[in-house]
């Protein structure tokens, strides 16, 4: 029988997972833990969700809604925020922020892009108002309009761990204002300094778990009826 | 288990909350060397790059073929390529091979072979580089002015603050962007009134930022963005060729311009092709040399969790200064982004381009409380402005800064905070308040201030761009409201748009407004008891910090 490291690295780690169940080590971060090599390997997730059966978006016409536009991960691969939020809670309480100013809101998957500032430029010109919130499964958030730089925006959230869902809510809100055409306070910015060092390779991996379920050829589908 | 009491203050250190991932080179997780990084070579035929770093001109994406038409010098290619990579790094660390030598024969050499060279330097080799390959004689330092209320009294009084403190160029950025316009006038003001001839930028969605440029509003410009691998290019709507143009847009205005780029952004981004992040920067340095930049900002930037996450990773990023450096760039060395929650190691990070002293060793060092800093925190902040200080003090190093005096401090942003006052009243934009410019003036943060009418203002700036206001018009209604001096300041910093001079490498300008660059001012470092070194009237300054003993008090 040939023992080589690889085969050693997983009997440990099978002997670890029964001893984990039998409660005999605690599950915490513990120093210098062994962990599994990922080099060698092409993706997070080995498969990609097929989405080709999908009705595709629909350019919008009703001048009363706001598209958002959710990452290609969302509710799949991905479901909750880097700061563990669930995705289903994040989107509900963006169409009720919404529908609280009398707009509409309509969910569209964005399956060519991973780009935040992109995926809410393309959900707004989707919109029968011009008006577009892209959110990445990670969670950060950008309310776009139509017509503006595709780098440039009405409001961005880039720190995601410090979102909650009462801001999300004040985001579905300010959306629905820009639709009104209402002067808008914007939602007040959050600022950590120290979540880059704790949350940037996290993000990263995210990140590219939605990256690698992107279907260009697919554009955009409706997610949510 | 039954949990070790050692191991458990261990784990609860502030260096355990830091993110840290094992090497995976698939996705770019990987620092210096990537089993995928090509070898260097290079092919000429006719006066034209056939071969790069083992790929025929056939197969180049369009970094390839940018860096092979406009980066490397065609004539020196061959000649160059045929050094060892190992000669090579030996002469970088040679005090007896000047830096002139190395900037001609490292013109001939690729990117791939670049990496190369590097992977032979080990942290304390690459520090002795860059103290002969810095592009400026004497180092500088570039400040952060930013908050959290995007409040433009505060920018004003932070940019005097930091002007007088000895910050050479000053940028600001906002939470909502459309306050730029008003953060640009505030910062070319308030920077004005600290230390005359303080270079100012506003970083924004890069049509506005070109856009306050060629008005005036701000001095120079940074952030135009490159990236290592075609396809985080392409998701930017960018190419090589259109940075170039947004540059001999500005430069066409006559105004600084510097590149940014840093490793991560890829792996961030997810499209790394495999590659080490040194050698994507390698590319990155390699376009903004060929766009013809005078300068780069980099050092990982906003992405630096991602090298500081993986092994080596902080050798890496001054593996990336010293390219910069190595290719005659300007290199304003970051260190401006939160890297780690250890003092410890955020302080040992900054030490690799404090100690040699880079053109801007931070770009840059938040001159307000990390709260306030808009680009999500720099590596240091206000706070750390006396332990800096001090830094200097101790080893006789010169970071860019001074002490001063509580007296100065609150003089200079009471100056600008009514300046600003002044200015937003004579062309009829948001009032400011006495009140605010009181707070402000004894202000910490914006914790310590009043809320400012954010419908007022957003509606102020629009009237900034709607009305066509410029740079003149600040110098007009700062000479109608008592601030001639002020004035006169913001003048002369318009006029350098005119004379174009500060548009060379590594350009600061002095409190007379006279160019220090590496043109007229190079670094002439060959070993001791030659170029810059911290002494006469500078060294007395250093020494002055606060909180000296006075033995007669005893």
């Amino acid at each position: 029988m040939q023992v080589n490291e690889e085969l050693v690295r997983q009997i440990t780690r099978a002997v670890m997972a029964q001893l984990r169940q039998q409660k005999a080590v605690p599950d915490t971060e513990s120093s210098a833990k062994e962990i599994e090599s990922m080099a060698g390997r092409e993706r997070i997730n080995p498969v990609k969700t097929d989405y080709s059966s999908y009705p595709r978006a629909k350019q919008g016409t009703d001048p009363k809604e706001v598209v958002i536009g959710v990452g290609a991960a969302f509710q799949r691969e991905i479901k909750k925020t880097i700061g563990g939020i669930p995705l289903e809670d994040v989107l509900k309480n963006i169409k009720a922020g919404i529908e609280e100013e009398g707009m509409t809101a309509r969910v569209v998957k964005v399956l060519d892009t991973s780009d935040v500032c992109f995926m809410a430029l393309e959900a707004a010109k989707l919109s029968g108002s011009g008006i577009g919130i892209g959110i990445q499964s990670k969670g950060t958030t950008v309310i776009h309009q139509k017509d503006l730089y595709p780098l440039s925006n009405l409001e961005l959230f880039p720190q995601a761990p410090l979102m909650n869902l009462e801001i999300y809510r004040q985001i579905g809100k300010n959306a629905a204002k820009y639709v009104k055409g209402e002067q808008v306070v914007p939602v007040p910015c959050a600022n950590d300094p120290m979540s880059r060092p704790k949350y940037q390779v996290k993000a990263a991996l995210m990140h590219i778990a939605e990256t690698e379920q992107l279907s260009p050829e697919l554009g955009m589908i409706e997610w949510e009826g | 288990m039954k949990r070790s009491k050692r191991i458990e203050t261990l784990d609860r250190r502030p260096v355990n909350l830091d993110g840290y991932i094992d090497e995976w080179p698939e996705m770019g997780f990987v620092a210096m060397k990537s089993p995928y990084d090509p070898r260097g070579s290079v092919k000429v035929q006719d006066g034209k790059i056939v071969e790069l770093d083992g790929k025929g001109r056939e197969d180049f994406d369009f970094i390839d073929q940018f860096i092979a038409d406009y980066a490397i010098d065609i004539e020196r290619a061959e000649e160059s390529m045929a050094v060892p990579a190992l000669d090579i790094a030996r002469k970088i660390v040679d005090i007896h091979v000047p830096r002139k030598e190395i900037l001609e024969l490292v013109s001939g050499i690729t990117p791939a072979r670049m990496t190369e060279v590097l992977n032979h330097l080990n942290v304390v080799e690459l520090m002795m580089g860059m103290q002969k390959m810095r592009a400026r004689r004497k180092p500088g330092n570039q400040a952060h002015i930013t908050n959290l209320k995007d409040d433009p009294v505060q920018i004003a009084a932070d940019a005097a603050e930091g002007a007088l403190r000895g910050f050479a160029e000053e940028e600001t950025t906002m939470g909502v962007a459309r306050y730029a316009p008003l953060s640009a006038m505030a910062l070319l003001i308030g920077s004005q009134i600290g230390r005359p001839g303080v270079l100012t930028q506003c970083s924004a969605e890069e049509a506005t930022e070109l856009e306050l440029g060629i008005r005036g509003l701000t001095t120079y410009a940074e952030t135009l963005s490159v990236y290592g691998t075609e396809k985080v290019f392409i998701d930017g709507d960018d190419t090589p060729y259109s940075k170039a143009f947004l540059n001999s847009a500005y430069a066409s205005r006559g105004l600084k311009v510097r590149f940014t780029s840093g490793s991560g952004s890829e792996v961030l981004m997810g499209h790394s092709e495999k590659k080490s992040m040194l050698y994507l920067e390698c590319r990155c340095l390699y376009v903004t040399k060929g766009a013809g930049s005078q300068g780069i900002q980099t050092v990982s930037v906003s992405c630096i969790g991602v090298p500081g996450a993986v092994p080596g990773g902080i050798r890496e990023v001054m593996s990336e200064n010293l390219v910069a450096a190595l290719l005659g760039l300007e290199c304003a060395s970051s260190n401006d982004q939160s890297f780690s929650n250890s003092d410890m190691r955020r302080t040992a990070r900054t030490m690799l381009q404090f100690l040699p002293g880079t053109d801007f060793i931070f770009s840059g060092y938040a001159a307000e409380p990390n709260y306030d800093n808009m680009f999500a925190g720099s590596n240091f902040d206000a706070e750390d402005f006396d332990d800096y200080n001090v830094l200097q003090r101790d080893m006789q190093v010169d970071g860019g800064l001074k002490p001063v005096t509580e007296e100065e401090v609150i003089r200079v942003r009471n100056k600008a905070a009514r300046a600003v006052q002044a200015v937003f009243r004579q062309l009829g934009l948001s009032p400011v308040t006495d009140e605010q410019v009181e707070a402000v003036t004894y202000a910490h943060g914006s914790k310590d201030t009043p809320g400012r009418d954010v419908t007022a203002d957003l509606m102020a700036a629009e009237e900034v761009l709607k009305r066509g206001i410029t740079g003149v018009d600040v110098v007009k209604a700062l000479a109608e409201t008592g601030f001639e001096d002020v004035a006169a300041s913001v003048l002369s910093m318009l006029k350098q748009r005119v004379a174009g001079d500060y548009m060379q490498t590594a350009a600061i300008l002095d409190k007379d407004f006279h160019v220090l660059s590496g043109v007229n001012t190079p670094n002439d470092y060959m070993g001791p008891g030659t170029g810059y070194r911290v002494e006469g009237e500078r060294w007395e300054e250093i020494k002055r910090i606060p909180h000296r003993i006075d033995p007669l008090d005893l």
